[in-house]
């Protein structure tokens, strides 16, 4: 079954379409991936299934209901809890603070103050228990601006886990980091996966990866749906491999 | 809650507090009392500022309307009704209930948009509240103003300083409980990046308005104490250099602390007072507002943090330091 579903969905800036009439099923509880040349419209996509952006047309439906007009928080709240790209971390807070934040929100505690105050333990072991998952506890009191990219990057995976939702959006979860931080997201986003309790949707360049961990891969090229199917399809897919320039296909790690 | 889980920064700010308790039977003049007050006064107003601009990441140009509402509610009601505690205590709940209520409403009204509508329409709305002033006469006497009685308790320098000692304290630590928080953690994380909160599913405009009315309401009871100090209302409680001077106080003392505004307020006031003091020396010291401008000019390029902004951030570079040099 199809937890979130796009039907026709498509954005436009000025005369450019970015996102063109694309329509998916993203099936629940599976490992989706989507892949693209730079610029195919994969990150603008997740703005619109996250709430950032509004669509020019069509529409999304998140359990069979439709949710195109809500707004990020309400989507977020609904269950679309979603990381970005660019690192998006309070970077004047510590690294506790950022998890803690997020923790809190998802308590659904979030104006009785004196409520704050009560859950305010449970917050705090929830947050040690997710900075663990992500290796980051003997960072946990540094501000999240001293944290090297790597570690920013963790940071957001471990807000995003612990919003709790049950569909987790990851852009480029490992963009820019060094080649032995990769293995260490790699194992979270392993553990995730292998807890079969939520629909994770990522964006990656990362061949491999996505080979190894993905149920569905879907490919857009200049803002279109070119193909869907199991990985070993994409692979074998004529026009995806034309779109990647042939043979380069397998070598995409940027 | 046991004593034990009181950090050190906590007694180090109540032995201080206690500490100006014992003032006033140093300082016995008047005018050096009454210099403190103000300095408290303006220290809760400051800290009220700041908890927009330092915590929240939101610009007032318009601060002083709150002000203004608490005196002219404190100076009205002791002046119609009579200089009692009674009618204070009343002047307190309207005064407070009014800048709730007109927070509220511009929060509502502007906080959802980009944060310079807030700021222009606060700046739009003092100035609106200065005309009523200046021309319901009846009631406000005007532009000329009126003076009036306290009740006679507060009458003596010494328990004015006494009661706004304990108002700023009571507030410095009831802020400090607010902005430590998990409800103010997420107004800092509103400062930080506000899309990123929504996404994380808060309701930014709630936070902003509570914030906002929270400001709102210290800063009318800072008003309601400067009434109390000066016994004397004119239009000048609406002035805009006011919100200027408070928000030059936060900016020196070090934005997004507490402790900043009120050593800001400390320092402003003094040289106030000190550089006008000085005209007598030299003709230079007449025009003091040049000497300012050029102070917060070098502390704006210099000190960007502000005092306490400045010195927190050595503190926390050493820690990083020895961090560093213990694990080698």
């Amino acid at each position: 079954m199809a937890i979130l579903e796009t039907n026709e969905l498509s954005i436009t800036f000025g005369g450019h379409v970015a996102v063109n009439t694309v329509s998916i099923q993203i099936p629940e509880k599976k490992f989706t991936s989507i892949i693209g040349p730079n610029g195919a419209g994969k990150t603008t996509f997740f703005n619109l299934l996250s709430g950032q952006l509004s669509p020019t047309g069509g529409s999304i439906y998140f359990k069979g209901s439709e949710i195109t007009g809500l707004s990020a928080m309400e989507r977020t709240r609904m269950g679309i809890g979603r990381s970005f790209q660019i690192t998006n971390v309070f970077p004047n807070l510590t690294v506790l603070e950022n998890v803690r934040v997020a923790v809190q929100s998802e308590a659904k505690v979030r104006y009785q103050m004196a409520a704050h105050f009560l859950h305010y333990k449970k917050f705090l072991d929830k947050a040690y228990e997710i900075l663990e998952k992500v290796f980051l506890t003997d960072k946990a009191e540094m501000l999240a601006a001293n944290l090297a990219h790597g570690e920013k990057r963790k940071l957001e995976i471990a807000m995003l886990l612990a919003l709790d939702t049950e569909i987790l959006l990851l852009d480029e979860p490992t963009a820019g980091m060094s080649l032995e931080e990769v293995p260490a997201i790699i194992a979270v986003l392993k553990q995730i996966k292998e807890q079969k309790d939520r629909t994770i949707v990522l964006i990656e360049h990362k061949m491999d990866m996505i080979m190894d961990m993905s149920d569905e891969v879907l490919v857009l090229y200049h803002g279109e749906l070119l193909a869907k199917g199991t990985p070993q399809e994409i692979v074998e897919n004529e026009a995806v491999q034309s779109a990647y320039l042939g043979g380069d296909f397998h070598g995409q790690s940027t | 809650m046991r004593l034990g889980n009181i950090d050190k920064t906590t007694w180090i700010y109540l032995g201080i507090a206690l500490a100006l308790f014992i003032v006033p039977f140093i300082l016995t003049g008047r005018s050096a009392q009454f210099i403190m007050i103000q300095i408290f006064i303006f220290a809760i107003f400051a800290m009220s500022y700041d908890l927009l601009l330092g915590y929240t990441g939101i610009i007032s140009f318009g601060h002083v309307m709150f002000f203004g509402i608490g005196a002219y509610s404190t100076a009205i009601f002791m002046d119609r009704l009579d200089a009692s505690i009674g009618a204070l205590v009343l002047a307190v709940a309207v005064a407070v209930i009014l800048a709730a209520i007109v927070s509220f409403i511009v929060g509502m009204l502007t906080l959802r948009l980009k944060s310079h509508f807030y700021a222009m329409l606060t700046l739009g709305l003092a100035g609106l509240f200065l005309v009523v002033a200046e021309k319901w006469r009846p009631l406000t006497g005007g532009f000329d103003g009126f003076t009036f009685r306290v009740p006679d308790l507060l009458s003596t320098s010494e328990s004015l300083y006494t009661l706004s000692l304990i108002s700023l304290i009571l507030i410095f630590f009831g802020l400090r409980r607010f902005t430590n928080s998990p409800f103010g953690k997420v107004l800092m994380t509103i400062r930080e990046n506000e899309e990123r909160t929504e996404s994380l599913g808060y309701n930014v405009l709630h936070y902003k308005v509570i914030a906002s009315v929270v400001s709102g309401v210290v800063a009318s009871f800072a008003g309601v104490l400067y009434m109390l100090s000066l016994r004397f209302v004119d239009t000048s409680v609406f002035a805009t250099d006011i919100t200027i001077d408070v928000l030059l106080m936060t900016i020196i003392g070090g934005v997004g602390t507490l402790v900043g505004p009120i050593l800001g307020a400390g320092l402003v006031e003094l040289a106030h007072h000190w550089l006008s003091g000085l005209s007598d020396v030299h003709w230079i010291f007449e025009r003091w507002i040049i000497l300012y401008g050029t102070v917060y000019i070098l502390v704006v390029i210099f000190f960007p943090l502000g005092i306490v902004g400045t010195i927190r951030k050595k503190m926390a570079k050493r820690t990083a330091v020895q961090a560093r040099s213990i694990k080698k």
